[in-house]
């Protein structure tokens, strides 16, 4: 197929990535190195100490402070963060609120992506701006109109228990994925314009429908960008507390967000249980990343070959 | 690849189906909802529902161990009553922040809430029932002071009270002891006392406030102490100009206390300062008990005491203190009204309180006469300490528009970094213009 | 089908910017397809991100609690009880007035905008960009370097909160420990003096974002054709060189992609203050979209004059980079 001629020509040479740098003089290799050292140690160092506080009991980081051997360390912070936030019902709101979200939030970002920046149109301008802009708005600026919105729309009682798309988690992934939309539309009909034009040509002389050329020919060549935008979307959707403390009052219908703030409670503030719950809290979105990372660093080579 | 693709397919023919039939009831409700405003989502009629329940409990005891004494309480109204209750727990801040929406939007049969102005402004708005038919049951269980503190504007009941718990200076017993200090009864002995623990190489007075509120309790008791309670509830209520010369005799005062504070309030968070008092580093702490108790390690409790804060002005002398009592309210939208009001008459007894306090060891219960078996030192204490008092005040932000509260935070802050008489001049015309733009309408 | 054929036998010479003109060419059931991948994100996209955002423009210009309804009359024409808030009204262009003159806030929080995009554009962006350069060119450890530095974004508020509070708390903290300030008399109070904290939190945002821009300007890296670098090197330029002169024009697109966020960055940067500053906003810290949030989620809410500050920040962002992107579009759709 011409297709896939015309992506094998683009994407042959990456094979070779990786052998070129050769050229670099073993001085600048160790200062990057170092360079790279420095900032990776003081970039995760915060993390760590978090870490090592969340294992160590708090009477003993009460008696001793932060910053100080610990005479032993405990998973007993963890083991009572994850029961006494009955964090399991939170961790499903939570996957049932993101996974929906990141892949319509995606197919729909694609989608128009696609026809701003592969067709030809006079309205593809207007559209971009309306999104993009729409995407600068601060959540709070929209959030009363959007609170009354939410109110009146009644929804299937299968999908809200409330009758409405307040105080449902179906209205959440809503919100989520149109607030989203316009900061892909702008990525993606960014990458989408690296793409070379011939691709396209090539298809169209092949006869190839505007589906095909959506769905075979662009989606597949976007991967890395996609890839990188899931990981994003994800972090973002599944960390979002703002709609959901706006948009749903029923405590136990809330995201894993919410089950941190159950634990930072009002006048007892365990610190170090906040901190192994809150870590806890972090490991799917550190799944999803190395999950992703492998697509996102061999996302062009491995869209060319089965494209 | 390619199965993660066909995956996405799938939900995409899912969600976009979704999609269609939900947008054009958007873009109508969009249209209207500009004029209707306020208009009631179907579902929430006024009153009714079935006397039995089951109901709903929309509660802000996110903390373990108030939560805890909640459910027992929720259980205890359940048997005597035979309403099923469901609660719905939410943490303290976001339940706060979110009243509003929450009241208009699908609010449970029953909720958690302070009394004082915090309650009339929500009654006011017609977001809360009216439960003058719970009081004729029970107002019997309560003094004059806490039926008031229940009312609306209106006069109209609005809260079930459950607890309150008193504002004063927290010491360790052993450091006062061994270093032969002695309660300090007016302010030159009080800053006596704080000069010597200087001395002694002790913080005087642990003192945190990047959680903005503690300070609001500093400035309410000097406000008390210097002008009394009645000045109190007019500035709160902007009867009293912010500008005026008692407020400035506040912070002359407040000044005279800088130096012996804990530094860097504005980054500390009130823990941090309790952890400071428990570790015997600073000498006393003024904070609230459900606080400063409730975050000591049970082992140091016994050690823990408190006075009243010290006289300022003899005409006031110890006659008043912040006191914030916690209750239940009735939202206007609640769906079983009947079930509720069952329920909150249960609420309304001694025996209801008793069984709150069992695990709570830090508020103290407000019906007439409660002596709860399982109160220890300090809550028997704070049983005296507020029933000495003439009054008792909310504190500012359940005295006064919260708005006006955030805009004093701000404020009180600015004083605690640069205390100097001209931040207090420019704090205070501040004060009052947003004062102005708050209150009046 | 047939139709299209002939448009290919334009001059192969300059194809880049080259694309099919309009839906003259489309079939039928293109049409269809192109309403529908058109149609359904911008029906979303209205009905919960514009017409809201319409919604509370008109909000800007009425004085409301957020309870019950507006009506139509100016405010004051009703009797109120005192203390007790007037039913939505409306009030013209007073919130406005009233942002500008009485509120103490909004300056302090414009400047502190001001410096957070500077902060942005010098130093956090640039890193970002850097260290995907580097992790791009495949040096030895570059997989644990990236997800290192990408650690940070995917950290939720509440942990990231958690982070430097425990590296900034004045008696307790990391940093003080280790510089020997935390006693009551020398400590250093990041979060809480007016003169620091700003820094203090503008360390937390560089540390997020230059993660942020990382994996964004690495996707762009790795889209680029490697063939395009590998002729620059053979030509002789070194490392540098070859990205000035080659990687970074191509990018051009993604460039203007980092750039942009970079801007909405800084523009809406609110929950790092709102989470180290216990949702009130602290002296030093005023920032306009936090502000925002202050007057509009709360106990009780001033939802017009929120409305207002919102406002005056949609037009601070929303005319600038729209007039940019405008000019960008226009000229790569001519080219």
């Amino acid at each position: 197929m011409t297709t896939v001629t015309a992506t094998e020509k683009v994407i042959e040479p990456v094979v070779r990535r990786g052998s070129e740098p050769r050229r670099r003089s073993d001085v600048g290799r160790v200062l990057t190195q170092v360079f790279m050292i420095v900032i990776t140690l003081a970039w995760i160092t915060p993390i760590l100490f978090a870490l090592y506080v969340a294992l160590r009991p708090i009477e003993e980081t009460n008696r001793d402070g932060y910053v100080s051997l610990a005479d032993r360390l405990t998973l007993a912070n963890f083991t009572n963060a994850w029961r006494q936030s009955e964090m399991w019902t939170f961790f499903l709101n939570s996957v049932y609120i993101t996974v929906p979200a990141v892949i319509l939030t995606l197919l729909l970002a694609s989608m128009v992506a696609f026809v701003v920046a592969r067709l030809n149109f006079k309205f593809n301008i207007a559209m971009l701006i309306l999104f993009t802009a729409g995407n600068l708005l601060p959540q709070q600026v929209i959030i009363t109109p959007l609170y009354r919105l939410y109110l009146a729309i009644p929804l299937p009682g299968f999908l809200s228990e409330s009758g409405l798309l307040y105080n449902s988690i179906f209205g959440l992934i809503v919100i989520n994925v149109s607030f989203q939309l316009g900061f892909c539309v702008f990525v993606l009909s960014n990458y989408m314009k690296t793409i070379p034009p011939e691709i396209d040509e090539a298809a169209i002389v092949d006869g190839a429908s505007l589906w095909t050329r959506y769905r075979r020919l662009t989606l597949p060549l976007c991967r890395p960008a996609l890839a990188a935008l899931a990981t994003l979307l994800t972090t973002w959707i599944y960390n979002d507390f703002f709609w959901a403390i706006t948009l749903i009052s029923t405590g136990n219908r809330r995201p894993i967000t919410s089950a941190l703030a159950n634990l930072q409670g009002q006048f007892v503030a365990n610190q170090n249980m906040i901190a192994a719950a809150a870590l806890i809290a972090a490991i799917p979105t550190l799944v999803v990343f190395v999950l992703l990372q492998k697509q996102f660093i061999r996302g062009l080579a491995l869209g060319a070959t089965k494209g | 690849m390619s199965d993660s693709f066909s995956r996405r397919s799938a939900l995409r023919r899912l969600g976009g189906a979704a999609v269609l039939a939900v947008t054009p009831g958007a873009l109508l409700a969009a249209c209207s909802s500009g004029d209707q405003g306020g208009g009631a989502p179907s579902g929430s009629g006024s009153g009714g529902g079935n006397p039995t329940g089951p109901i709903t409990f929309g509660s802000n005891y996110s903390d373990a161990a108030p939560k805890d004494a909640f459910a027992a309480l929720t259980q205890a109204a359940s048997t005597k009553t035979g309403v099923q209750v469901t609660i719905n727990t939410v943490d303290h801040n976001t339940f706060q922040n979110n009243i509003s929406s929450y009241l208009q939007g699908t609010p449970d049969d029953l909720a958690t809430w302070f009394a004082g102005y915090r309650l009339q402004f929500f009654a006011a708005q017609n977001l809360l029932e009216p439960i003058d038919d719970v009081w004729e049951k029970i107002g019997g269980n309560f003094n004059d002071a806490t039926k008031s503190l229940s009312k609306g504007i209106d006069g109209k009941y609005y809260l079930v009270p459950i607890y309150n718990y008193p504002w004063v200076v927290f010491y360790n017993k052993s450091v006062f002891q061994q270093r032969g200090y002695t309660v300090p009864k007016d302010w030159d002995a009080f800053i006596a006392l704080c000069k010597q623990m200087q001395t002694d190489g002790l913080i005087p007075l642990a003192f945190a406030e990047k959680d903005g509120w503690p300070a609001l309790g500093t400035f309410d008791i000097l406000n008390l102490r210097i002008n009394g309670y009645e000045y109190h509830i007019k500035l709160m209520k902007h009867e009293v100009p912010w500008t005026d010369k008692g407020v400035t005799a506040v912070f002359d005062k407040w000044r005279e206390l800088m130096p012996y504070l804990q530094n860097g309030a504005n980054g500390r968070i009130w823990q941090d300062a309790a952890k400071a008092l428990e570790n015997k580093q600073a000498g006393m702490m003024f904070q609230g008990s459900n606080q400063v108790a409730a975050n000591y390690a049970e082992a140091n409790l016994a050690d823990l005491d408190f006075f009243p804060y010290p006289v300022i002005n003899s005409e006031h002398g110890q006659d008043y203190m912040d006191a914030p009592t916690d209750g239940f309210m009735l939202p206007k939208k609640a769906k079983n009204k009947d079930a509720a009001k069952k329920i909150l008459e249960y609420l309304g007894t001694a025996d209801a309180e008793s069984t709150f306090l069992k695990t709570d060891h830090w508020d103290v219960g407000v019906a007439n006469g409660l002596v709860a078996p399982t109160y220890n030192e300090i809550q028997k204490k704070s049983v005296q300490a507020i029933s000495d008092c003439k009054a008792v005040a909310q504190f500012m932000d359940r005295d006064t528009v919260p708005d006006m509260a955030t805009a004093m935070i701000k404020l009180i802050q600015g004083f605690i970094d640069n205390p100097a008489p001209a931040t207090v001049e420019a704090l205070q015309k501040s004060a009052e213009d947003q004062a102005k733009t708050i209150f009046t309408t | 089908m047939v139709a299209t054929t002939d448009r290919v036998t334009g001059p192969p010479a300059a194809p880049r910017r080259r694309r099919w003109r309009g839906a003259r060419t489309l079939s039928t059931r293109d049409k269809w397809v192109l309403a529908g991948l058109l149609g359904i994100p911008l029906l979303l996209d209205l009905a919960f991100v514009w017409i809201p955002a319409l919604g509370s423009v008109l909000l800007s210009f009425t004085k409301w609690t957020g309870v019950g309804s507006i009506s139509l009359q100016p405010c004051g024409s009703r009797p109120t009880l005192p203390g007790i808030p007037e039913p939505g009204c409306v009030y013209g262009v007073q919130n406005y007035n009233q942002a500008f003159t009485v509120y103490p806030d909004f300056w302090p929080a414009v400047l502190h905008n001001a410096i957070w995009l500077l902060v942005f554009i010098v130093l956090a962006t640039p890193l970002g960009m850097l260290l995907a350069v580097i992790i791009d060119r495949g040096i030895r450890g570059s997989r644990i370097y990236q997800s290192v530095l990408f650690l940070p974004v995917m950290l939720s508020l509440a942990l990231i909160g958690i982070i430097w509070e425990l590296i900034y708390s004045p008696n307790y903290g990391l940093l003080n420990s280790i510089i020997g300030r935390t006693s009551n008399e020398n400590l250093i109070d990041w979060l809480g003096d007016p003169n620091l904290n700003l820094w203090a939190i503008l360390v937390e945002a560089t540390w997020r974002q230059a993660g942020y821009v990382m994996v964004l300007y690495l996707a762009g890296l790795k889209a680029l054709d490697p063939a395009l670098r590998e002729a620059a090197l053979v030509d002789g330029a070194n490392a540098w060189q070859s990205f000035w002169r080659v990687t970074f024009p191509v990018l051009k697109p993604i460039n203007i992609v980092i750039l942009v966020v970079t801007v909405i960055e800084s523009l809406r940067a609110f929950d790092l203050v709102y989470i180290s500053s216990k949702g009130n906003v602290l002296n030093g810290l005023e920032l306009l979209s936090v502000l925002v949030t202050q007057n509009i989620v709360g106990e009780t809410q001033r939802i017009g004059f929120g409305s207002t500050l919102g406002v005056v920040l949609l037009v601070i962002s929303l005319v600038p980079i729209s007039i940019f992107l405008y000019q960008v579009f226009r000229k790569e759709a001519r080219t």
